[in-house]
């Protein structure tokens, strides 16, 4: 089971990327295809430099959907509400989760790096299932989701200033 | 068969040789502040020490140092455990107390170490002891030395041949590790590339809880340190973490987030009959259990901000015991019962310490970046992780902030230590 999930993923990951790349919206595509090509090849030992978005330099990217959405739910210093500016973010997986009823996704609640290791998975857990919340409210099936936390064990970009820390205080949405 | 301890038959009196002078170099101990009361001792090398992989009296030199309790002061040290004391001359040294020993090859392979005490002031002995012991257990011995000289000069059980778990941090490379309390002998227990969180030692010492996030969640684990081998016992749906053994070492309390929220559970140590016993909209989370078994102390929200409560372990309800501060997180109960250490953020992080008696709290740490205090097994030292100089470090106080010692520094992250109980 676990073998073959593993499988799974790593196959959902290389589509992921290859779609991810094709679809970037950025000014300077070049320069982005540059680094998601480091970033997942390297992706274990390179620490982010900061200017790339989330999707491309987090260390468990082989999670992606393989639909290209925007995944990721920005949330303010304590707060657990979802901004109206990400609710296109959270109507469009529970849309692809609807349409799909086999599908599954993970929302995966990070904080930034202060205070405690498990009083901050306690905080990211209530990010992940107020993303779930919503998804639910909107139609999608108990057994489509879970919320879990990393708390603040995974940043998505190094560094100890609030820029940092507005990136990585957020919700990852990943299908499961 | 030899015994492993064995005790020193009555010692008639040896050639008296002249006294060394101490060359200790291995060792540089790295303390802060004066202990509230400090014994003067004199501590001999070990005859024979330097033909042995350790040098004895300079791993029992830096336990006494970093106790706080001793201050080593030169003068004359009888050779060995045979010696006798020239009190008058020990005493015009300011010195209490006066150890000596020798640590002799024996027939077999093994090195017995031996040791006597006397009290100086008394004019005494105190006795002493002799352990055969394999040359890699040769640190292990020299710690039961500074146990016994600790508990009969203090009348308290020493914690230097206890252990530290904690975790380290690299690039993609997360590891628990095992080290005795002087920060040497460091071991890893587990290896991984995804984080390891919240470690927590069994009762008795051959078992650590831990969070592990190896399968893309946080799930509570088991090693067992001797044998190497792990179980889950916490895979539920959402997040399972924070695990902390009863002190009789049968039941679990963990956070789980299976019913939504974070609450506090109980299972049986093997994950088995799972109830919830916290109670909130908010968050529970980070369970303790008193001593004594009867409470658990928890952080929770349910207020606004993370404060630390009780609440009995059979049924009741929550009270809260924090008051100062809006975020007070990772309580720790010494294990008589009588302090409760925790992190206090106020402008930074700081580890304080309440007398659960007076409800009195005060500060214990110079650092602003403290977190996940934990009790040594006597009650007299936390130990915390921290940042000094821009560097991850392990440091230990007396509960009265006193006496610091920086037990273990790195370039790497250095997180949540929490102190193994007694044996091993």
């Amino acid at each position: 089971m676990i073998k073959n999930s593993g499988k799974l993923l790593l196959a959902l990951a290389s589509v992921a990327v290859v779609a991810g790349c094709a679809s970037t919206k950025l000014d300077k595509p070049a320069e982005v295809e540059k680094k998601d090509v480091t970033s997942t090849t390297t992706s274990q030992t390179t620490p982010s430099t900061g200017n790339s978005t989330v999707a491309t330099t987090d260390q468990s990217s082989n999670m992606a959907p393989p639909i290209t959405l925007d995944r990721v739910i920005y949330f303010d210093f304590d707060s657990y509400a979802v901004k109206d500016e990400f609710r296109p973010i959270v109507e469009a997986h529970a849309n692809l989760l609807k349409s799909n009823p086999n599908a599954k996704e993970v929302a995966e609640g990070h904080t930034d790096e202060r205070g405690g290791s498990e009083y901050n998975l306690a905080l990211g857990q209530k990010r992940a299932e107020a993303v779930v919340q919503q998804m639910k409210v909107l139609g999608v099936g108990d057994s489509q989701l879970e919320a879990v936390s990393y708390g603040k064990e995974r940043p998505a970009v190094d560094g100890h200033d609030e820029a940092a820390w507005a990136k990585n205080r957020r919700v990852e949405l990943r299908s499961k | 068969m030899w015994p492993r301890r064995q005790a020193l038959r009555a010692l008639g009196a040896s050639l008296a040789l002249p006294a060394l002078t101490p060359a200790y170099a291995q060792f540089r101990v790295e303390i802060s502040g004066v202990g509230a009361t400090q014994i003067p001792i004199v501590l001999g090398r070990f005859r024979d020490e330097d033909r042995q992989p350790q040098s004895i009296s300079a791993i029992v030199r830096a336990d006494l140092e970093r106790s706080g309790v001793f201050k080593i002061v030169d003068g004359p040290a009888p050779a060995d455990e045979n010696g006798l004391p020239d009190y008058n001359a020990l005493r015009a040294s300011g010195a209490d107390a006066v150890v000596s020993g020798s640590a002799s090859r024996l027939a077999d392979g093994r090195i017995d170490v031996r040791f006597r005490l006397w009290d100086v002031v008394k004019g005494a002995d105190q006795g002493g002891q002799s352990e055969p012991t394999l040359p890699a257990d040769l640190r292990l011995s020299a710690h039961h030395i500074s146990d016994q000289i600790y508990q009969k000069l203090t009348g308290e059980r020493g914690i230097f041949s206890t252990r530290i778990a904690y975790v380290t941090k690299a690039p993609g490379k997360f590891t628990l590790r095992v080290t005795d309390a002087d920060g040497e002998n460091i071991q890893a227990a587990l290896i991984d590339n995804q984080p390891i969180i919240s470690p927590a030692w069994s009762p008795d010492g051959s078992e650590l809880a831990y969070v592990t996030f190896h399968d893309k969640k946080a799930k509570v684990a088991i090693r067992n340190v001797h044998a190497g081998t792990t179980r889950e016992v916490a895979a539920f749906k959402g997040s399972n973490s924070a695990p902390a053994f009863s002190p009789d070492g049968r039941t679990l309390a963990v956070t789980l987030s299976r019913d939504g929220g974070s609450h506090v559970y109980l299972m049986d140590r093997n994950g088995g009959n799972v109830r919830r016993i916290t109670d909130s909209t908010g968050i529970d989370t980070e369970a303790k259990f008193s001593p004594d078994g009867a409470y658990i102390y928890f952080v929770s929200d349910r207020g606004g901000g993370p404060q630390i409560y009780k609440q009995p372990v059979g049924g009741g309800g929550a009270t809260r015991v924090t008051f100062n501060g809006a975020y007070n997180i990772s309580p720790a109960l010494s294990p008589d019962g009588k302090l409760l250490a925790y992190i206090n953020r106020g402008n930074g992080f700081k580890v304080m310490v309440m007398d659960l008696g007076t409800g009195d709290v005060r500060s214990v740490s110079d650092t602003n970046d403290d977190e996940s205090p934990s009790f040594a097994p006597n009650s007299r030292y936390i130990i915390y992780a921290t940042k000094a100089d821009g560097r991850d470090v392990l440091m230990t106080t007396t509960t009265d902030g006193k006496f610091k010692s920086k037990l273990l520094e790195s370039g790497l992250d250095i997180r949540e230590p929490v102190w193994g109980p007694y044996g091993r």
